[in-house]
């Protein structure tokens, strides 16, 4: 029982592994690295909302921060990327726990919850677009340098490995917390707050582990950005965008769940990439915010006919198959 | 006389203008099975969670074991071995039975194996041995009821604030469920139960304190209690008594 699901991670990942190896044209490269990147930031949300029910608009502070972090640090510190990327995830975590300790204490919960995560990303976006340590409005720009050392890499497909396997530990951190006693206990955060400090849960103190993770788990996801487009401003960073994505693919995909982000983030770019490519096709010219509208009609499907993402509706089918196989 | 494992002293509690409990003083002896009834609205269930800890009271003090524990939070006292039960139940509805005994297992048990290996015992023990797998949404009320009681447990308490266990269920439900409680008690957990349904408080009960409009107006056996001229007035009205008293001078149906 304890295993299935670690196997299912290596059958996952190394299905990913591969893929490379099958395809090694240009944009499928960039279209699966992007991916990896946005599963991780999504799954860091997961660990929050999906697991803990603390539902952020805001992931993009915790992403913004580690993207920032890491090129900063390379930029004007000049400490290596490899070193730069704890340090990065850790300022990511450690921002997580603030934001925690200011509202979870002020027992904000539910939309208000949300709108304060939303204010602090904007917070966030609007300083670093004004402060001159972090570039401005001109960003920061990582030089180029080809070499494994400096966590830049001649072959694409080394970085999308790299991030693969950033992807694999964070499954394997997750499935970790489906069987652990903070996992337990979150959870019982989610379903019911007040039961669950009747039964010695302390609720604050789960709520901050579980955003301190989170927040270290996107801001990796952030190192990761910033490593692979080797630019970024504050738009980019703290941007509406990432907290957005970071919601949809666990929603998607399966709120709660260790494969979740990681589905939902492969389905949501996958139709977002072909329906960008059929609309330039038809438009003559690339048509921006077309993937956009294709997210949201997702969120209002997922919503209405699946709300318990893609995992859910596979299960589903996979119990009603079942059942008619039982009945032959 | 053993020295009380939970005493309630001085406790007031006021929301507002509304005095809730006023000046309540009561103990509950180890090993003991006491009730605490009283007329709709009387601050039965703010005690209650001043007790868990759940609502600071505005004076007054909890002793739990001659430690004041009036100061510490609810998960703190779930520690010191108090638990609770709530009136409307709280399930953690998306997770099965087994998982939501276990939640309370972890307060003392760390490794997960042995919190789902005592979530088992705890609920074979009370009669949801076939439903463990079930998800906890799909339970009657009954069961609800037994989860309820099975999670408290779970957490090793050495006092159990039942809030109304009884409350909804039919009288064959309310029959199988006075053993367990009693069973419960037997296993050494002192219990505090707040309780509409007379019967069961009649025979559970070693001792009554009846509470009204937040004060406690009697104390004692629950035989006692229930011929009590201020408790039959506190639940029927003023004068009620007297009526009693004249249409059955002899008190053969008290």
């Amino acid at each position: 029982m304890s295993a299935r699901p670690v196997i299912a991670i290596a059958v996952a990942t190394g299905f990913l592994a591969v893929l490379p190896l099958v395809t090694t044209t240009n944009t499928m490269l960039n279209f699966l690295s992007f991916a990896m990147i946005i599963t991780i930031a999504a799954q860091g949300w997961n660990i929050l909302a999906g697991f803990g029910g603390q539902f952020s608009f805001g992931h993009a502070v915790f992403f913004g921060t580690g993207a920032y972090a890491m090129a900063l640090l390379q930029v004007r510190f000049g400490v290596n990327p490899w070193l730069a990327l704890p340090i990065s995830a850790g300022f990511g975590a450690a921002v997580g726990f603030g934001i925690g300790y200011l509202s979870f204490r002020a027992r904000l919960r539910g939309s208000y919850f949300a709108l304060v995560t939303l204010a602090f990303a904007e917070v966030f976006r609007i300083s670093a677009n004004a402060w001159s340590f972090t570039g401005g409005a001109a960003g920061v720009l990582v030089p180029l340098k080809l070499d494994a050392a400096q966590m830049q890499f001649a072959d694409k497909r080394a970085f999308y490995w790299l991030a693969l396997a950033f992807v694999a530990a964070a499954l394997l951190l997750t499935h970790h917390l489906t069987r652990s006693r903070f996992g337990a206990q979150l959870v019982a955060v989610r379903e019911n707050e007040e039961a669950a400090r009747a039964l010695g849960v302390d609720a604050l103190a789960v709520k901050l582990r579980a955003i301190l993770l989170s927040g270290g788990v996107t801001a990796t996801a952030g190192c990761l950005y910033a490593q692979k487009f080797l630019y970024l401003d504050a738009n980019i960073a703290y941007g509406t965008w990432i907290s957005v994505e970071a919601l949809l693919a666990p929603i998607i995909g399966g709120l709660g769940t260790v494969f979740g982000p990681l589905l939902g983030a492969i389905v949501l770019l996958g139709l977002g990439e072909i329906t960008k490519t059929l609309f330039s096709g038809i438009a003559g010219g690339a048509v921006p915010g077309v993937d956009l509208v294709i997210f949201g009609i997702l969120l209002i499907l997922t919503v209405a006919y699946a709300p318990r993402g893609v995992l859910g509706l596979l299960h589903g089918w996979r119990l009603r198959f079942a059942a008619r196989k039982e009945a032959e | 006389m053993s020295a009380p494992i939970l005493s309630v002293r001085d406790v007031t509690k006021r929301f507002g203008g509304l005095l809730a409990v006023d000046d309540a003083r009561f103990d509950v002896l180890p090993g003991s099975i006491t009730g605490l009834i009283g007329p709709n609205g009387a601050g039965k269930t703010t005690l209650f969670a001043i007790i868990a800890g759940f609502e600071p009271a505005t004076s007054g003090t909890v002793v739990f074991n001659g430690q004041d524990i009036s100061a510490l939070p609810a998960h703190v006292r779930a520690l010191k071995g108090i638990a609770r039960t709530f009136q409307i139940v709280q399930p953690f509805a998306g997770l099965s039975v087994r998982e939501n005994i276990a939640v309370g297992a972890y307060l003392r048990h760390h490794a997960r194996g042995t919190a789902l290996e005592m979530a088992d015992t705890v609920g074979h023990q009370l009669g949801l041995g076939a439903m463990l797998d079930q998800p906890a949404g799909q339970l009657t009320v009954a069961g609800r009821k037994r989860l309820e009681l099975a999670r408290a447990l779970a957490t090793k308490p050495e006092l159990l604030l039942l809030d109304e266990v009884l409350a909804g269920l039919n009288p064959s439900e309310i029959r199988d469920m006075i053993p367990l409680v009693q069973a419960i008690r037997a296993g050494g957990v002192s219990i505090l139960i707040v309780e509409h349904v007379m019967q069961a408080v009649m025979s559970l009960c070693d001792h009554v304190h009846v509470l009204a409009q937040g004060r406690i107006i009697a104390s004692g056996v629950p035989g006692d209690v229930a011929r009590d001229p201020r408790v039959i007035e506190a639940y029927l009205g003023h004068g009620a008594a007297a009526r009693m008293q004249a249409l059955d001078p002899g008190g053969a149906h008290a």
